[in-house]
């Protein structure tokens, strides 16, 4: 396999691939460096071989840090083991388009996973990861969607799993948690509260943190969405970009799935623009964009949208710094925005997402008003989790007609299609 | 006044493999120079040529993050506990 070592992003020391994620010379984050010369130059015949790989994350095998290459058996029907994450619909959304003035949106319906949201992607990575290091047990720090994809993986694999998330959590996120049979830990506090506590807990326990000391694994499997998205184009790349940010490592790891498919060929063109999409109640990385700043102050998130509720980014630097060198952005928006874009995306796509899809769409609505998007420009909308995980945020959106069961009553109390 | 430090595990090689130590200080910066002085090796992991924490670099006061408080200058109670921990996880 081409995975080779760990990295530190800042200051280059190399360590080797096992559970770490801190540089221990200077503090900086660990990234998972690969070797692939031995993947040759034939462009041609490297895309044959993702194409004739199964459907699912595993047909990227090769660009994930995996020493054991995709787990199960070997083949188009191999790994089938566990829940496979991936192939998640490239929808294009004519419609959406006509109603924001644009000629060309995509939805990557990232809700379309074993758990409903793209977390399915990263979970993959670190816990097959993780039983290659031989770890029993998998934890993580979530604002939900991770903790629905934790229980569940470690359901699928038959690994004990512990889940820690803020106590007041939605709760469609608690009871799709809960039903896997995992340990779930609700903690009084906000997410980076719950953050703070896995990271010291870490030290303290021999487990795979699927987010702490397994992050360097997991971030990696971000980077399937940007293959895929290259891939359902026909080995293109798209224009521009709009994903929300919570840690940012989503956003940077699209932008690097993009890179590295670019310096091996496998896709022609200028890497897209990449804005980032925050709530306004959660947004330190869009205030810091607007203000200039390299770096994040924490903020104490108060939003709707809680699975983008991280005060403080990890990967706030390093998200800053993409938006600006691909000529992006990082916006945010209001909740009353958010529950508008959740509705706007329903009602043109046919797509119900949670808040943080809300929040991606009302950027992407926010970016066209402003007319920083081309007309021309060929624009993909990362969509990230289910719309039935935050029920709360559409209820009294809409009318219900209650009737008697007559056809007066029908006619009497409901309206006539809109013809036009 | 003396303050709890508590020490990641990514540190304590270069802290005489503690994970713990009491350290004398009335502010976050007084600790940090306390412990400095103490484990010399552990300044240039940490803070920057000019004396600020490296930014991936998370301090807590009593469970709180110190840019929430005064930063440097956030006093520390005696007996308080003072966490120093990785500013890349979660997410």
């Amino acid at each position: 396999m081409a995975v080779s070592h760990l990295e530190c992003k800042e200051c280059k020391a190399q360590y080797p691939l096992e559970a770490l994620y801190v540089c221990e010379q200077c503090f900086g984050p660990l990234q998972v460096a690969y070797d692939h010369t031995r993947l040759g130059h034939d462009v041609g015949e490297l895309r044959r071989r993702i194409q004739g790989g199964p459907q699912n994350i595993w047909r990227y095998a090769d660009f994930l840090p995996l020493a054991g290459g995709p787990p199960g058996p070997s083949g188009r029907l191999a790994s089938r083991v566990g829940l496979p994450a991936g192939c998640t619909p490239l929808i294009r959304a004519d419609r959406l388009a006509a109603r924001l003035g644009l000629r060309e949106v995509w939805v990557k319906n990232d809700a379309a996973n074993p758990t409903h949201s793209f977390k399915d992607r990263v979970v993959s990575v670190a816990v097959t990861r993780a039983r290659e290091l031989g770890f029993q047990t998998i934890a993580c720090a979530s604002t939900g969607n991770l903790a629905n994809s934790v229980a569940a993986h470690g359901a699928a694999l038959g690994l004990d799993s512990y889940v820690f998330i803020p106590a007041d959590l939605e709760e469609q996120k608690i009871l799709a948690t809960g039903v896997y049979g995992t340990n779930l830990v609700g903690v009084k506090g906000n997410y980076d509260d719950v953050n703070r506590l896995c990271t010291e807990l870490c030290a303290e326990r021999d487990w795979a943190f699927v987010n702490i000391n397994m992050r360097p694994y997991y971030a990696e499997g971000s980077k399937t969405l940007a293959f895929e998205i290259a891939e359902q184009l026909g080995w293109e790349l798209p224009d521009r970009c709009v994903v929300p940010i919570a840690s940012g490592s989503l956003f940077t790891k699209i932008a690097r799935g993009f890179e590295e498919w670019g310096e091996l060929g496998l896709i022609e063109g200028t890497p897209p623009r990449m804005n980032g999409a925050q709530a306004q109640g959660c947004s330190p990385v869009a205030s810091a964009f607007a203000a200039g700043h390299d770096v994040c102050r924490p903020v104490k998130p108060s939003t709707i949208a809680k699975s983008l509720a991280i005060g403080n980014p990890a990967d706030g630097p390093y998200a800053l710094d993409l938006a600006r060198r691909t000529g992006g952005s990082v916006d945010a928006v209001s909740d009353e925005e958010i529950r508008a874009g959740i509705k706007l995306l329903a009602e043109t796509t046919g797509v119900f997402t949670e808040t943080a899809g809300g929040v991606t769409t009302a950027v992407l609505a926010k970016l066209a008003a402003r007319g920083d998007i081309d007309p021309d420009e060929r624009v993909v909308l990362v969509i990230t989790g289910e719309g039935l995980k935050t029920l709360d945020a559409v209820r009294g959106s809409f009318e219900t007609h209650t009737i008697e069961p007559s056809v007066e009553s029908f006619q009497a109390g409901v309206p006539e299609p809109l013809t036009v | 006044m003396s303050v709890l430090v508590k020490i990641p595990t990514q540190l304590r090689p270069v802290a005489g493999g503690e994970a713990e130590a009491q350290i004398d200080g009335a502010t976050v910066q007084e600790v940090l120079d306390g412990l400095f002085e103490r484990f010399e090796e552990l300044r240039v992991r940490i803070a920057d040529d000019d004396g600020s924490l490296r930014r991936f670099v998370n301090v807590y006061v009593a469970g709180e993050d110190i840019r929430f408080l005064d930063g440097l200058a956030t006093p520390v109670a005696d007996g308080a506990e003072m966490t120093i921990l990785p500013a890349v996880a979660g997410g």
